[in-house]
């Protein structure tokens, strides 16, 4: 295992190099072990695809013995003894969590193009895209913005040349190898196939976010009438966010 | 309770950050200079984490209902009270009423107004700070506006005597200033100390060479986010992409155009380009007050070297506050 400085306040830690399976169950095993008892001056941990990057603060390090001169060595010890050693920790439940997707049309600007891209008819596109299942690796870029695995290959579409100025929020995009869900309106370059009536950056719940690193994610097609029904209970779901502000 | 007559360009509440979200894709964020704030707090007696208004290029006009004891400190603004100076870096006096108006930046880009006791806004997942994008935070998640009314929580005991000295003695403000700038040790002019970062040897030794010698110029594809940089274009070795990974306010990444990007407090949890260099902590605020076209050279240092940075400053602000709480007022 590699402990590389990203600056003064943070060391990342590399468990693999490639994007898989046993290397995201080696940066979840690390992350909860890490997580399971506070280390001393780590005041966040940041699970990625290879990496889990421990930030920290230099001045309570040295606060909590780590000698001037040196605080990196003395982290780096800390952070291998307590990985060599793992805390018990409950054993990791994988959700299974259920995307309700109303595909194609004003949602899914791009199901054409990705069909067309695939030599699939859009209905094919759509039944393939929702009998894969998927693994949020990690979650970043935006508040909730799940980096899915497991797209099937001959869905593959590159993304686009010019990106769009903004794309809805609930948008499933495909870009690349890569598939996600666009939390909030932003700009995007990735083709937008569908779109879901969930939230999913939650900011009156904890954890803020609908999906986390490790959830598992299946897509379920809706119809229309189906996404303004579920789009209409989620606002109610919202409603208190108001008393947050 | 405070009340913005003019919102100026960019004024946001902020404290300190919302560090424990990023694992949520939610950014850190908080002052853009974190130090600059802090001394800020610290010269009205306000916990370090205190929420205060940060101001980018044209500042607010607000005005108070209470006599208050603020600080403000950052870029060179035209700040007035009542048509005179208000004095920087240090506690001055505002009575109720009286109009406060910070004008133009006439260099740097950025201050911070602390007001004795902090702005009283709703924590939201630990922190005050406004997150634009995510709309959290802060004044209902956004940049303040003309008419918006903001309480403050009630001063330190040490703060409302320093305030009854002043109304007392028919003083403006203290005579101590309190000058984060030059705390520690501080970075010549034009420059800031770097670290190599994690992708470093993914580039040519022409574009490190080139990195680190350069004198390169701030453009004004600039926000909270991070500061595009120009000057040589920094090539890889080999073309590769990069498995997206963490990265931190002060990484400087380079997309595949060749023109670097240095990081700021409000950047993405997660980046997918190559991170070439880290800014030191202790230099980072420097890139909070660039303008397009501003200079600025890298000088390659040590992380040894960058936590001596970090500590000297902590170890100066640290003297001054119990400099200060020693203070009979």
């Amino acid at each position: 295992m590699q402990i590389t400085p990203l600056g003064d306040n943070a060391l990342v830690l590399e468990v693999g190099d490639v994007i898989d399976e046993p290397t995201h169950r080696r940066v979840q095993a690390a992350w909860r072990a890490l997580t399971a008892a506070p280390l001393p001056a780590v005041n966040e941990l940041v699970p990625a695809y290879t990496t889990v990057t421990v930030f920290y603060d230099p001045w309570a390090a040295v606060q909590a013995g780590a000698p001037e001169q040196n605080i990196t060595d003395w982290l780096a010890a800390q952070l291998r003894e307590r990985l060599k050693n793992p805390p018990k920790t409950e054993k990791l439940k994988s959700r299974l969590v259920e995307i309700p997707v109303c595909y194609g049309g004003e949602f899914g600007p791009d199901l054409a193009r990705v069909a067309a891209q695939a030599k699939l008819t859009p209905e094919e596109v759509i039944k393939r895209h929702g009998k894969a299942e998927y693994l949020v690796h990690l979650i970043g870029f935006a508040p909730g913005f799940p980096y899915l695995g497991g797209l099937p290959k001959e869905l593959q579409t590159p993304r686009h040349a010019k990106p769009r100025m903004s794309v809805p929020p609930g948008s499933v995009g495909i870009g690349g190898e890569q598939t996600g869900i666009y939390p909030l309106a932003t700009p995007g370059g990735w083709n937008l196939i569908g779109r879901t009536p969930l939230r999913i950056f939650r900011p009156e719940q904890h954890p803020p976010v609908l999906l986390t690193a490790g959830d598992r994610v299946k897509f379920r097609a809706i119809t229309p009438a189906e996404f303004v029904q579920l789009e209409a209970q989620e606002a109610k779901l919202q409603a208190p966010t108001s008393k947050l502000q | 309770m405070l009340t913005v007559r003019h919102s100026g360009l960019l004024t946001t509440v902020q404290d300190l950050g919302r560090p424990g979200y990023q694992q949520y894709g939610i950014v850190v964020g908080g002052a853009l200079d974190g130090f600059a704030a802090r001394a800020v707090n610290l010269s009205v007696g306000n916990d370090d984490n205190a929420a205060l208004l940060e101001m980018a290029q044209t500042g607010p006009d607000l005005v108070f209902d209470q006599d208050v004891l603020v600080a403000w400190g950052g870029a060179d603004f035209a700040a007035r009270v009542n048509d005179e100076p208000l004095p920087r870096d240090r506690a001055v006096r505002i009575a109720a009423g009286e109009p406060v108006s910070f004008g133009l930046a006439r260099s740097g880009l950025r201050a911070w107004l602390a007001i004795a006791g902090g702005i009283d806004v709703p924590l939201v997942m630990g922190s005050r700070s406004t997150y634009r994008r995510g709309g959290i935070g802060g004044h209902q998640g956004r940049t303040l506006a003309a008419g918006d009314a903001l309480k403050l929580f009630e001063p330190t005991p040490w703060a409302k005597q320093l305030l009854a000295t002043l109304v007392a003695g028919r003083k403006r403000a203290v005579a101590w200033t309190i000058r984060p700038d030059v705390m520690g040790k501080p970075a010549r002019p034009g420059t800031v100390r770097a670290l190599r970062g994690p992708e470093c040897d993914w580039f040519t030794k022409d574009a490190l060479r080139a990195f680190f010698s350069a004198e390169w110029r701030a453009t004004k594809e600039a926000d909270r986010m991070g500061v595009r940089l120009l000057g040589p274009e920094l090539a890889l070795a080999n073309p590769r992409e990069m498995i997206s990974s963490s990265v931190n306010a002060g990484v400087v990444q380079v997309p595949p155009t060749g023109q670097p990007i240095v990081l700021l407090p409000s950047r993405q949890s997660i980046g997918g380009y190559p991170r070439l260099a880290t800014v030191v902590t202790a230099d980072l605020g420097r890139f909070a007050q660039m303008r397009p076209g501003d200079p600025v050279r890298f000088v390659e240092t040590t992380i040894a070297t960058a936590h001596d940075l970090y500590l000297a400053r902590e170890r100066d602000l640290n003297r001054v506050r119990l400099g200060l709480a020693r203070l009979t007022v």
